[in-house]
């Protein structure tokens, strides 16, 4: 009995301490994470303007419904869609493809800082810095003069607003996937290479049967983040747009769609509309999991 | 995997590598063109002045002291207390036993999940009732956890050895000292990497602070700079020149840390 006392002791010890060290996070988590959540759930049921609160008016799943008949969302949804659908791919490839050759180098440290640098710049500064590039009179537009070709007046136009901003984001992220991948890299076991040597496989072959196979799950992960970062694409858009979304709504993201209705006091309505993009964002992640399981499981 | 590499990865790596320079080259430019000159594509040497320089940070029509300031006393706030809460909340899931454990932490992976913006309204809400619109208070106390940091920290801790833990034991130590005298010493690349991403995070913030703050004299750098575009979008070397001001803190942070920032990256990336 004497023996266990202090064993009691050291339990109740840990228990109490775990809690002292969980508490801090805990408050902040209960406050400013899930109590939000469920209330912007809640308001989403209702008609709710923050200047009259008073006034609020259950409405039920209108706000929902209305969302998939509201020109401006669907507009916002279907740019944020174009968005991913061309910078995700483009940009992994890009990344893997800059990893791959980067990884034999001497020099990988130079270049892998140096490709870096836009990742860490904030999307403010390289929006702007952008725009002056793209200026009607800019760099791109002086450079494209060189080949007899008159560029156009990039962040004015309802066709290239939308393009020139992902190839924006695409420049500044590239540097992020490609680390990932580096790291991907470095994890793969020499012995399976001095096999595939044995077997007389090089260059191409080695690439599209060891390496890719094996680099999956890092594409994955590099696929998964990239599509939840550009689902959530906000500060290019209104940076560039000033907050319109403009030219004609070419460059409306979700999120600044979201914003612009919290800030003309549609409250309940942008909170439904943060609740569609979670949804969109889970049923994304679920899609890839299953689609890379699926090819594990076939051993493609 | 060493093998003889062909001359022609070089000649991409080093073209790739002007697509990432050249824009930053190209702003700093502009940021010494004279106002007269900003839109010609070459300015003399001799022409290059520091005025824009000079005009953002002395003019008192543009606050970009005071932005810079709110900037650093943001950022080092929601640092430290990032560091301190995840840290401390990591631990405890990584080294210690109690009832709960396992679905609390549940929790915090479930709602690693949950996109920010969804909170937005809410928040807004929330601070405005306290009041915390253009605050402090307001730009950081909200922000001083981080569920993915608590991951983070987690996975790290769980990788240490038992042995550690046992021996300190036998020295006698509780549970508290056991984590200050024992485990924080040997964190330093964890508090390196979370230091890196949270200030990088918090520094280039432009969603919630652009929320958060509508006078003049609460904005954060990349929300003041928005702002000065906004005002005086054809004086490019002056917003050129601010862009550049709220870039290279972050810059100097990243080649001092670029070891552990990589290796950060890496990490967290292998989940």
């Amino acid at each position: 009995m004497k023996r266990q006392r202090p064993q009691t002791r050291n339990r109740f010890d840990q228990a109490m301490a775990g809690y002292l060290f969980l508490l801090p996070a805990i408050v902040s988590l209960c406050v400013f994470l899930i109590g939000p959540i469920f209330y912007a759930l809640y308001i989403s049921f209702f008609h709710f303007s923050f200047l009259d609160p008073q006034n609020k008016q259950f409405i039920g799943v209108r706000n929902y419904i209305h969302l998939f008949a509201d020109p401006l969302f669907l507009r916002a949804l279907w740019n944020t869609t174009l968005y991913a659908i061309v910078v995700v791919p483009v940009q992994t490839a890009i990344a893997l493809f800059l990893a791959l050759i980067v990884n034999n180098l001497k020099g990988r440290t130079f270049f892998r800082i140096v490709y870096y640098l836009p990742t860490v710049t904030s999307t403010v500064a390289t929006s702007l810095m952008f725009m002056f590039i793209f200026e009607p009179q800019g760099l791109v537009n002086n450079f494209l003069k060189l080949f007899g070709i008159h560029g156009p007046n990039y962040f004015n136009s309802p066709t290239f607003a939308l393009p020139s901003i992902m190839a924006i984001a695409i420049w500044s992220s590239v540097g992020q996937y490609m680390i990932i991948y580096l790291a991907g890299l470095q994890d793969l076991p020499a012995e399976v290479y001095e096999a595939a040597a044995l077997d007389g496989a090089t260059g191409w072959r080695l690439l599209r049967y060891i390496t890719l196979p094996l680099l999956k799950r890092t594409t994955f992960l590099n696929v998964v983040l990239s599509l939840i970062g550009t689902f959530q694409v906000f500060d290019q858009m209104d940076v560039i747009s000033q907050g319109t979304g403009g030219p004609l709504n070419s460059t409306l993201s979700v999120v600044l769609d979201l914003f612009n209705q919290a800030m003309s006091q549609n409250m309940g309505y942008a909170s439904a509309i943060g609740f569609v993009l979670f949804v969109i964002i889970l049923l994304l992640t679920f899609i890839q999991k299953f689609f890379f399981e699926r090819n594990d499981e076939a051993g493609v | 995997m060493q093998r003889r590499v062909s001359p022609a990865f070089y000649v991409v790596a080093i073209l790739y590598s002007l697509v990432s320079l050249v824009p930053f080259v190209w702003s700093i430019y502009t940021s010494f063109k004279p106002t007269a000159g900003v839109y010609d594509t070459w300015v003399p040497l001799s022409k290059l002045t520091l005025q824009s320089y000079k005009y953002l940070l002395t003019s008192p029509q543009v606050s970009f002291m005071q932005w810079l300031l709110n900037s650093v006393i943001v950022a080092v706030i929601v640092t430290i207390g990032n560091l301190i809460v995840n840290t401390l909340a990591g631990y405890a899931f990584a080294r210690f036993r109690f009832p709960a454990k396992g679905p609390l932490f549940m929790v915090f992976l479930a709602v690693m999940m949950i996109p920010g913006q969804v909170v937005l309204v809410p928040m807004y809400i929330l601070l405005a009732h306290l009041g915390w619109i253009n605050t402090y208070q307001g730009l950081t106390i909200p922000f001083l956890m981080s569920p993915f940091m608590i991951f983070l920290t987690r996975q790290f801790f769980l990788g240490m050895p038992n042995e550690l833990e046992e021996a300190a034991k036998v020295d006698g130590l509780g549970p508290w000292g056991i984590f200050f005298k024992i485990f924080l010493p040997l964190s330093r690349p964890l508090i390196a990497t979370q230091t890196i991403f949270t200030f990088q995070g918090n520094w280039n913030s432009f969603l919630w602070t652009s929320l958060l703050e509508s006078s003049q004299n609460m904005y954060t750098l990349p929300v003041g700079l928005n702002n000065l575009y906004g005002q005086y979008n054809a004086y490019w070397n002056q917003v050129l020149a601010g862009v550049l001001l709220l870039t290279i803190p972050m810059i100097i942070i990243f080649f001092i840390f670029q070891r552990q920032f990589v290796q950060g990256i890496s990490t967290s990336g292998i989940k």
